[in-house]
């Protein structure tokens, strides 16, 4: 084990990849100069395993800034034999590429009967909470979650980031990773050796018995420090961590929630359709009767993001939102057995 | 990359390929493959009007020379991708009517499965990558092809297909810079039927498109005799050997012509269009043509008739493998999204 940062594990994860398979390739903005973290060795350009003079001009591809014709590219790539793992940098430059990703990269494999392996995983950061503003701070991927043909990963720790960005690449299904800024720093103790985590398999980050919390990117430490918080009153969390939104471990969460019949869900995307809503939906159809409170979500309220950080800081779950959720579902008084004739 | 060497466009050109130096076998080829076009489309056209083929149809009748001179240009092993008007395509590369009659209808036993129709036909046996509904889609689709092949080293050029209309659209011009600063073995085929729908291309296309290739350093060839399968096929021709050679990519625009209108069964009519100009692209009808030129070849009547008469009995044999094939059991909507079932909900 070494201790390593969440960018680091990235880079990490890509290295690995990039030497385990010569179809796989790094195209984007700015991958050459490693201005990100992700495509180089250590903390300068000479410094021993940049991508750039490690593997060549050929399979570490600067592109200009055209995310369409990017992410198409990659799409035609990865149909015809590469494995690319494309570098958007900001999770708000998908939009411009949006068309490829819905009418392409997720339709053409079943549009074409199968004909189509897509082997192809589109990076990005969001950059929400650092005061970059409204074109800078976006977390879309419950937008992607509603076009059935991707695959969808959030990783929240550095060994997270690494495994499965390492299942990702190895995948014949096309992978859309959100990764969150504001965990670039985290650091922990990884497995410097080759490790997968496997797509659809969600984390238990801390276990307990009285209320889950299903928490997504950066909410996951968020809601382990409540729950530490909480614990401290003899209240017990779970908190678990998808890990990956699509396919989401629908068994993990509902595991969970039977047992300790309450949930909280906590994201840093908007209220509205988002996973949070999902995962809620998911709880209440398939077990409505073990709920002993309604379901609480914690989310970005459906409202752009300010610049201010006066104003930016309220905007996403913490530690003081989610315990405050958790207060509520603890407190409130247990439902009535529900039956069908509602 | 030598950009000087590049910018040269060319509104005329003059054949490299004099057609004595084709075997008679490419040219029996050439003609047989536009009159499997024309004589699928037709079919589908009456098909699609008699409810025997679900939704829309888009025919490539009149662009035959185009669709046959450019794929037939390609190689076996090569890529391209296609647009919403792309039945020909796939014929033009090769592929078996009956799959692709199959796909029209919805049938099980259709290249896609029946899961694309008419809009989405793909045939990777053949290097068909997809056409696309969504216009200018799927550019950058044989783009990524084209940098597969360079990546790999494998040899295979690629070519996308797209239409006057899809030249407005920016990805084009996106994956152009990318095929040019990387010297992609791509071509960028417009094929120039004068009309998105109802507009005219002239009142929405500003200046003349295969001269908008100089802007990205590459030749643009404009192939004013669309309708002549071997203008076209020497155009391609020059183009795909110089992909082959590491030279990077090309746009040729063909001019052409679409008889029939936009989409068959939509009824959406041809009132757009002056009637004597359908006239005059009748005249130079590229079936016609061509068969004019193979019999000044030495071609008899006799073996030209039954070119026709193959076309036609194939695709009479492409609808009975149809007919005779079931729908698809309704629990197959579900595979095929993910490599893994389980990943579906």
């Amino acid at each position: 084990m070494t201790v390593m940062s969440y960018l680091g594990a990235i880079g990490a994860a890509q290295r690995e990849a990039m030497d385990a398979d010569e179809r796989v390739i790094i195209i984007g903005e700015d991958v050459e100069a490693n201005v990100y973290g992700t495509t180089g060795g250590g903390k300068s350009r000479s410094d021993k395993g940049d991508f750039l003079q490690r593997y060549g001009k050929n399979r570490i591809r600067n592109t200009p800034i055209s995310e369409e014709g990017i992410v198409g590219a990659a799409a035609g790539a990865a149909m015809t034999g590469l494995r690319p793992i494309v570098d958007l940098s900001y999770s708000s430059f998908l939009y411009m590429a949006m068309d490829q990703f819905v009418n392409q990269v997720a339709k053409n494999r079943y549009m074409f009967g199968g004909q189509a392996s897509m082997p192809v995983v589109f990076r990005s950061a969001m950059f929400y909470g650092l005061n970059t503003g409204a074109h800078h701070s976006d977390r879309p991927y419950p937008m992607f979650m509603n076009v059935p043909g991707l695959k969808i990963i959030a990783p929240a720790t550095p060994a997270d980031a690494k495994g499965l960005l390492r299942s990702a690449v190895d995948s014949d299904d096309p992978i859309l990773s959100f990764e969150a800024c504001l965990l670039w720093s985290a650091k922990e103790d990884v497995d410097e050796n080759e490790f997968w985590v496997p797509l659809g398999v969600a984390r238990t980050a801390r276990v307990g018995t009285d209320v889950t919390v299903v928490a997504i990117s950066s909410s996951v430490p968020e809601a382990v420090a409540a729950a530490e918080e909480l614990a401290k009153e003899g209240v017990s969390v779970e908190v678990i961590d998808p890990r990956t939104l699509v396919p989401l471990d629908r068994d993990a969460i509902l595991r969970s929630v039977a047992k300790t019949g309450r949930l909280v869900v906590a994201e840093p995307a908007h209220r509205t359709c988002g996973a949070a809503a999902e995962i809620s939906a998911l709880v209440a159809e398939e077990i409505f009767d073990s709920l002993k409170a309604p379901i609480i979500r914690v989310t970005a309220p459906d409202m752009q993001i300010p610049f201010s950080p006066s104003l930016e800081k309220q905007m996403y779950p913490t530690k003081a939102t989610i315990a405050a959720a958790i207060r509520r579902v603890v407190d409130l008084p247990a439902l009535q057995p529900v039956t069908a004739a509602v | 990359m030598n950009i000087h060497s590049r910018t040269q466009t060319k509104t005329s050109r003059e054949r490299r390929f004099p057609m004595a130096e084709l075997a008679r076998d490419t040219l029996r080829e050439m003609q047989l493959r536009m009159l499997r076009i024309r004589a699928f489309d037709e079919r589908a056209s009456k098909m699609v009007k008699r409810g025997h083929i679900p939704g829309t149809v888009h025919t490539s009748i009149g662009q035959e020379a185009q669709v046959v001179g450019a794929t037939m240009a390609l190689g076996a092993g090569d890529y391209m991708s296609g647009n919403h008007r792309s039945h020909g395509h796939p014929i033009g590369k090769g592929s078996p009517l009956g799959p692709l009659m199959a796909e029209l209808v919805g049938k099980a036993t259709g290249v896609c499965k029946g899961k694309g129709g008419s809009l989405h036909l793909a045939d990777f046996a053949v290097g068909s990558l997809g056409e696309s509904g969504i216009v200018g889609s799927s550019i950058p689709i044989a783009n990524g092809a084209a940098l597969s092949s360079k990546v790999l080293n494998n040899g295979k050029v690629a070519l996308a297909f797209f239409g006057d209309g899809a030249a407005n659209q920016g990805v084009l011009y996106e994956s152009m810079n990318m095929a040019g600063v990387w010297d992609l073995p791509m071509i960028f085929l417009c094929e120039n039927n004068q009309y998105a729908l109802s507009t005219p291309a002239h009142t929405v296309t500003s200046g003349i498109i295969s001269e908008r290739a100089a802007g990205f350093g590459m030749p643009g060839i404009r192939v004013e005799e669309g309708q002549d399968v071997l203008a076209v096929y020497d155009a391609v021709s020059e183009a795909v050997a110089r992909a082959r050679a590491g030279d990077g990519p090309t746009l040729v625009e063909v001019m052409t012509y679409r008889y029939n209108e936009h989409s068959e069964g939509l009824r959406l009519g041809t009132d757009y269009r002056n009637a004597d100009e359908r006239e005059a692209w009748l005249k130079k009808d590229p079936i016609m043509l061509f068969r004019h030129y193979l019999a000044s070849q030495g071609f008899s009547d006799d073996e030209l008739d039954g070119l026709q008469a193959t076309a036609l009995a194939e695709v009479d044999a492409a609808v009975a493998f149809s007919d005779a094939s079931p729908y698809p059991d309704l629990s197959v909507a579900f595979d095929d999204l993910y490599t893994d079932k389980e990943s579906a909900a």
